[in-house]
């Protein structure tokens, strides 16, 4: 029975290890990046992970290895010890160090995605956003500013469910929320904000592959959470120029039948 | 004047649970136990003896029934989230007919919402907290600092009490219009103030928000208690630094309750007064939901949503310490009584309990990363989230280093704490994870993180309540459990509880989302139905193989063998009282010579020292 138990607890960190290991064959691992912030934060998830790993095992096995050797039915006593001062100094002070290096390793990072100071400033820029992203029960439209550069003028232009930006430039676009709190998912990008509202909240990423991705509504906003669905296409510069003209025309020509 | 023993209503074999428990006092080993002397009260009637008792070990066991009843309906509403997720929209078999006919028996997108919200309240609010601290705090800490009974037995009383309309106004949507809450425990704003956000919005927020509040009230009375009890009733030589260390983590938990409660409380409050009188602190200006602009948020409402996410979490994360450190100190009385041996370094694991619970009063903004909040403030937080990680880290040491050297025996209540240590490892190491911002920002309100709290609250604190309930059992009705039920409950809960939450890591980091009804919808997560019907199944196992427990807890309650005072050969004090204990508890004056863990010294007699000894 002792060895059943302790192999149960050896279980653990064997299969744990092993999960992790194969979990990209299965599909159970990260879906690839495609922004270029996004490998300092898997990085930063490996760094942590190679961490957790030894303190993970090392401590597993030990417990199971403790629960079988201790567990033998002896008629002595144990080892009569109330601690020992120098090896709690030492198990206090290694890890102490190890989580000083992830916090500060992280710091960075977070930095560069999230503090306005940083924040891109090229063609698109905090004062000159390529859009605003709007969310609301239960869908999501992207409002580009049309020719006068602009949000909330005449001639904005919206398209509704698709959020489209040019590839490999560095977008920053201001989300807003019009009724509860949702949040803008996108899990290639590595980026997750959630739009609040009452706030309009600058968020910017720079895509490097064309494609299509699915955005996702990452907080609670009601019943229709689950299929609050919408899409990020990234697109080569002149396509995303034409989309904008085709929008432009689209937006125009339909506002100018209403006015008739 | 002394009347004689009150005789067993039924006699005890056939006695209810509650009524056969600590009163009488059946199959007391010990014989001519002074029972006149403890129990020359006045003759109480049954109401007052069993329900509306002021004895704190009666409370500890309503608390205890209570509490494990709402786990049953708890667990029952995650079964049913396991069964949307593995197979969305489909008919539920069984009990579909019953539960769901207005919809073909299949779970609505309205009432998923319902569930995942009302599964979280109860097992929190009902459950988990109410068996730690109201349960297990009620039962243990007169009887383990050699008190008669709590400071303020009326007090006392109330606070179980409390928990009545907190019970019926929690249970109250689910009869009401527009059903039970469905904002989540966590209740954000404006989807929680504005009725026209979600069906769960109309009354059933309503309702929620009030059992919250009679909850916290309950819990304040009792940590008023509490940390009276333990400052003011101590037995004589009963130092702190002689406490055992269920007693410091229930003390501590009790602090936090006192000083965080008072928040939550008021911020329901608000919350209640936003939905009824329209007072807009939560509600900011000008929405429109669902095509209309609600009353409070026209242009006098400017409140501010983000006031609700501190509030909240100001309260509820130190209620995860609330959570995690009783078990904690179950977990570590546990360990030494049966590896027979001392604990190894008792001063550090109070300084980093108590330093878990003061760091974890500054860490609530990490549930914030992304909301929206300062970034600057949210790299502040990370700092003191990451280095709460190292007093954890400490008291995981410590146990191994109890466990080292000792002469383990491999009983139920053993084996369900050590596979607490093992558990409490994983969810404190996924932690760090979460606590790195740039990380959060993608795993944030993934599975990931229901991985991570499962580990801590369920893994962690709910296999320590099993490890007391085995443990302290034989103390709360004189009766042993069966063993071999014991162990096999503990080898189907370990094995199925690592199948379920383990591989919720890996749908996390595949990026899935939680609260999502139907996620297969979404391109990136179409592949992973298989492993999530696998977790279903593995849910379901979960469950059903409770019923080992069901049966052992009911049978030992009748027909377990009978036990003496101290059958685990136990240093600290509530050994030393009969089991179960009489009125006042003890039937001996106490002095404490010793701390409580004085196992496996050389020159003693025995492997074991009893605090109450000379």
């Amino acid at each position: 029975m002792r060895l059943l138990y302790a192999l149960l607890l050896l279980l653990v960190p064997v299969l744990g290890v092993y999960t992790f290991v194969t979990a990209d064959q299965h599909g159970w691992w990260f879906p690839d990046n495609v922004s270029t912030y996004g490998p300092s934060i898997d990085r930063l998830f490996y760094l942590i992970q190679a961490m957790v790993a030894i303190t993970f095992i090392g401590t597993e096995v030990l417990l199971a290895w403790f629960m079988y050797k201790y567990s033998k039915r002896r008629d002595d006593r144990g080892v009569f010890s109330h601690g020992n001062h120098k090896l709690e100094m030492v198990w206090t002070a290694i890890p102490a160090v190890l989580l000083l290096v992830i916090a500060f390793a992280q710091m960075g990072t977070w930095a560069e995605i999230k503090f306005q100071k940083g924040f891109p400033d090229g063609e698109f820029s905090m004062d000159r956003p390529i859009a605003e992203v709007v969310a609301s029960q239960f869908d999501w439209r992207a409002i580009y500013p049309g020719e006068d550069g602009v949000i909330g003028t005449m001639d904005d232009l919206e398209n509704p469910f698709e959020f489209v930006v040019p590839v490999d430039e560095d977008v920053v676009f201001n989300l807003r929320s019009r009724d509860v709190i949702h949040a803008f998912f996108v899990p290639q990008f590595r980026l997750k904000q959630d739009a609040l509202p009452g706030h309009t909240i600058p968020v910017w990423f720079n895509a490097t592959e064309e494609g299509v991705y699915d955005l996702i509504c990452a907080e609670l906003c009601g019943w229709g959470h689950y299929k609050m669905a919408g899409r990020v296409r990234v697109v080569s510069r002149p396509e995303y120029d034409q989309f904008l003209a085709d929008l432009d025309q689209e937006w125009f020509s339909n506002g100018m039948e209403e006015v008739q | 004047m002394t009347p004689p023993p009150p005789p067993p209503p039924n006699g005890h074999a056939a006695a209810p649970p509650i009524h056969g428990a600590p009163h009488v006092a059946p199959g007391e080993g010990a014989p001519g136990t002074v029972r006149e002397h403890h129990e020359d009260h006045h003759e109480l009637g049954f109401l007052r003896k069993y329900v509306f008792s002021v004895d704190h070990k009666v409370i500890g066991i309503q608390f205890l029934f209570s509490g494990l009843i709402f786990m049953v309906l708890g667990g029952l509403m995650a079964m049913a989230i396991r069964w949307q997720l593995a197979w969305p929209w489909t008919e539920m078999p069984v009990v579909g007919r019953l539960l769901f006919p207005q919809t073909g028996k299949v779970i609505s997108p309205e009432f998923y919402t319902v569930l995942f919200t009302m599964h979280g309240t109860v097992m929190i609010f009902f459950v988990i907290i109410p068996l730690l601290t109201g349960a297990f705090g009620n039962y243990l800490i007169p009887t383990m600092i050699g008190a008669p009974d709590m400071a303020f037995p009326k007090l006392n009383m109330f606070s179980y009490w409390a928990m009545i309309p907190a019970f019926v106004c929690g249970m109250a949507g689910f009869f009401i219009e527009g059903g039970a809450a469905a904002a989540g425990w966590t209740a954000y704003p404006p989807l929680s103030t504005i009725e026209s956000a979600a069906p769960g919005s109309m009354s059933g927020q309503t309702f929620w928000l009030l059992a919250l509040t009679f909850v916290g009230l309950s819990s304040m009375m009792g940590a008023v208690n509490y940390v009276t009890t333990v400052v003011k009733m101590r037995a004589p030589g009963l130092t702190m630094m002689r406490l055992p260390l269920t007693i410091w983590a229930l003390f501590i938990a009790a602090l936090l309750q006192l000083f965080a409660l008072p928040v939550l409380t008021s911020a329901s409050i608000m919350q209640i007064l936003d939905r009824v009188a329209d007072t807009g602190f939560f509600t900011p200006t000008n929405l429109v939901v669902n095509n209309l602009t609600p009353d409070a948020t026209g242009a006098a409402a400017g409140g501010q949503p983000l006031l609700w996410q501190h509030l909240f979490w100001f309260y509820s994360h130190p209620a995860v310490y609330i959570m995690v450190l009783p078990a904690m100190g179950f977990a570590s009385d546990i360990l030494a009584t049966h590896a027979r041996k001392p604990i190894f370094g008792y001063k550090p694991m109070v300084y980093s309990m108590s330093a878990i619970a003061g760091l974890g009063f500054i860490v609530w903004g990490h549930h914030m990363f992304t909301s929206g909040m300062n970034p600057k403030l949210g790299m502040t937080f990370m700092v003191s989230t990451v280095m709460i990680a190292l007093p954890s880290a400490i008291k995981v040491f410590n146990w191994l280093g109890t466990l080292w050297g000792g002469r383990i025996r491999l009983n139920s209540p053993m084996l369900f704490a050590s596979a607490f240590v093992s558990m409490f490892i994983i969810g404190g190491l996924s932690g760090i994870w979460m606590a790195a911002t740039p990380v959060d920002v993608y795993i944030h309100d993934t599975y990931i993180v229901v991985a991570h709290f499962h580990y801590v609250v369920f893994a962690g604190s709910v296999f320590a309540i099993f490890a007391a309930i085995y443990h302290w059992f034989p103390k709360m009705f004189g009766r042993m459990m069966n063993e071999t039920l014991g162990k096999l409950h503990f080898l189907g809960t370990f094995v199925f509880t690592n199948l379920v939450f383990y591989m919720m890591h890996q749908l996390g980091v595949a990026g899935l989302m939680r609260r999502t009804a139907d996620p297969y919808a979404y391109e990136v997560y179409a592949h992973l139905q298989p492993l999530n019907q696998f977790i279903s199944m593995a849910a379901f196992s979960l469950f059903i193989w409770q019923l080992f427990f069901v049966v052992n807890f009911f049978h030992s309650l009748f027909f377990g063998k009978r036990v003496g005072r101290n059958p685990w050969q136990a240093c600290s004090l509530e050994w030393a009282a009969p089991s179960p204990p009489g009125h006042g508890n003890f039937d001996r004056e106490l002095s404490v010579h010793r701390g409580p863990y004085e196992y496996a010294a050389p020159e003693a007699d025995e492997d074991y020292q009893p605090q109450w000894e000379k």
